[in-house]
């Protein structure tokens, strides 16, 4: 059964967001999509600076059997990549919600109230739809 | 829903994912992949191979049969118990298939095909054997455990009565005999010593629980392939198909042509590849920059041509990304691989990357 922190927004691509004090807001995979893809081997994340649109590939992570991208949950600026994941991609399948964020990024004017986020309860339906 | 092995039930009661190999519900790894792949190369695994189609050739002349057949030469073969890794081929050098045919007696050859092409192999096989007088029969009343690691044939000899395991642990690499009703053979897929069994179906549960009780992992079809990727072993379907040759899929050790009388099924045409040089290569590489090598990817050649990466992982042993590919002959020892759009850089090795626990790549 995966975790589904409360205090967090999801996407349906298993993507999750957490708004930080200083306005710039982290993304990450859930612990279901960390668990489907298995042992991690290679994260790729994006540069700062980078503007991302909303539901564009930025971020790619690879299990030992194949690799997956992670999309932009709204329109923004790439604030930070993960530097951890580099060296220890494995942290995204022991701390999906915490040490293995993938990237902040400042949103657009607006881009965060356009993304349709779920909820954690919204969110677990998805996986529980999906037989997860 | 696709066809179920007889231990089934069991992998999922173990939490195995399951997924679709060859039309088989097959566990593609219990708990960790990376794991299991470790306790193969550290201790010992289980693998449920039983998906795998087993055929017994009986007949007088089932010898004459398998020389036509087979690319490599089962006059090779003298020994009772004495195994062959051969291609199959058509008219064109195709790869049909490759197998493992043990030789049994002088009117019996037992050969171990893949799953995903039993019925054209089968097929294949019986229409060859017409007017031989040699009777081919699929197993299906056999499960096949592979027990693999440095500590894989010791704990699987527990399975056994002492008279019988002392049989077993004496089997010479390559070898499989009878022992005490199952079929034990010393061969495997994943570059470590070990065993593979097969037995009635009825016996392959409590044999894989005995084995998990002796701390031998469950072991799934994930690990399976990283460990025979990293041992430098082909797999069909990726590395090599119809449409490709031995020559230019790094089986050109497994051709036998000594034998000028022996006409096997493909000979003329690779004997004309062989006169002219086969055009490509099958390489290993090892990824020099960060990233995960797959197949498909494409592989730009400094000084012009391209080639393709057949099978690519990443290698826990190693913890870099290493593959096989499909290059020109003429290919040096750097070449770059386009992954999403970007060339990195991988050299040139040549496979087995690891053997017995032990990187040979540096």
């Amino acid at each position: 059964m995966s975790t589904v922190p409360a205090d967090l927004k999801y996407t349906k691509s298993h993507e999750w967001v957490r708004t930080r004090a200083d306005g710039t807001v982290e993304v990450g995979i859930t612990d279901h999509a960390q668990n489907a893809l298995g042992d991690l081997v290679f994260v790729e994340v994006p540069q700062a600076g980078r503007v991302v649109k909303a539901g564009e590939p930025c971020a790619v992570v690879e299990s030992v059997k194949a690799a997956s991208d992670v999309y932009a949950p709204f329109a923004g600026e790439v604030t930070a990549g993960n530097p951890r994941l580099s060296d220890e991609p494995e942290t995204l399948n022991t701390d999906p919600y915490g040490e293995g964020w993938l990237m902040r990024l400042r949103p657009a004017p607006g881009a965060l109230a356009a993304a349709a986020l779920l909820s954690a309860a919204d969110y677990q339906k998805v996986l529980e739809a999906q037989g997860g | 829903m696709g066809r179920q092995t007889p231990l089934f039930k069991l992998h999922q009661e173990l939490g195995a994912r399951i997924v679709d190999f060859g039309g088989w519900d097959m566990p593609v790894q219990y708990s960790s992949q990376i794991g299991e792949h470790h306790a193969v190369r550290r201790a010992a695994g289980v693998f449920d191979v039983s998906h795998m189609c087993v055929v017994d050739l009986h007949g007088a002349r089932v010898r004459a049969l398998l020389q036509q057949l087979l690319a490599n030469d089962v006059a090779k073969l003298r020994t009772p118990g004495k195994a062959l890794y051969s291609c199959m081929l058509n008219e064109r050098g195709g790869v049909i298939d490759d197998t493992i045919v043990y030789y049994l007696s002088d009117s019996w050859f037992r050969a171990v095909v893949n799953a995903g092409t039993r019925d054209k192999d089968l097929g294949w096989i019986r229409r060859h054997a017409q007017g031989s007088g040699v009777e081919v029969t699929e197993r299906t009343d056999l499960a096949m455990l592979a027990i693999q690691g440095p500590e894989g044939r010791a704990k699987a000899a527990q399975l056994l009565r002492a008279a019988d395991a002392g049989a077993a642990l004496a089997l010479h690499t390559f070898v499989g005999r009878e022992v005490g009703g199952w079929f034990v053979a010393r061969t495997g897929y994943t570059g470590e010593d070990g065993f593979e069994i097969m037995m009635p179906a009825a016996d392959a549960v409590s044999a894989w629980r005995k084995l998990n009780s002796l701390g031998v992992a469950s072991c799934g079809l994930g690990a399976r392939d990283t460990l025979r990727l990293e041992a430098g072993m082909n797999l069909y379907g990726n590395d090599m198909d119809e449409s490709t040759q031995p020559f230019e899929s790094g089986l050109g050790w497994t051709v036998a042509m000594e034998s000028r009388e022996r006409a096997f099924i493909g000979r003329e045409a690779l004997a004309a590849i062989a006169r002219g040089g086969s055009p490509r290569k099958l390489v290993g590489l090892l990824l020099e920059d960060r990233g995960v090598l797959r197949g498909h990817q494409r592989v730009v050649i400094p000084g012009g041509g391209e080639g393709e990466i057949t099978s690519g992982t990443f290698s826990p042993t190693l913890e870099r990304s290493i593959a096989f590919a499909r290059v020109p002959a003429g290919s040096g020892d750097a070449v770059q691989v386009d992954i999403r759009g970007k060339l990195l850089n991988a050299r040139v090795v040549k496979p087995p990357f690891v053997r017995f626990g032990k990187s040979l790549v540096s």
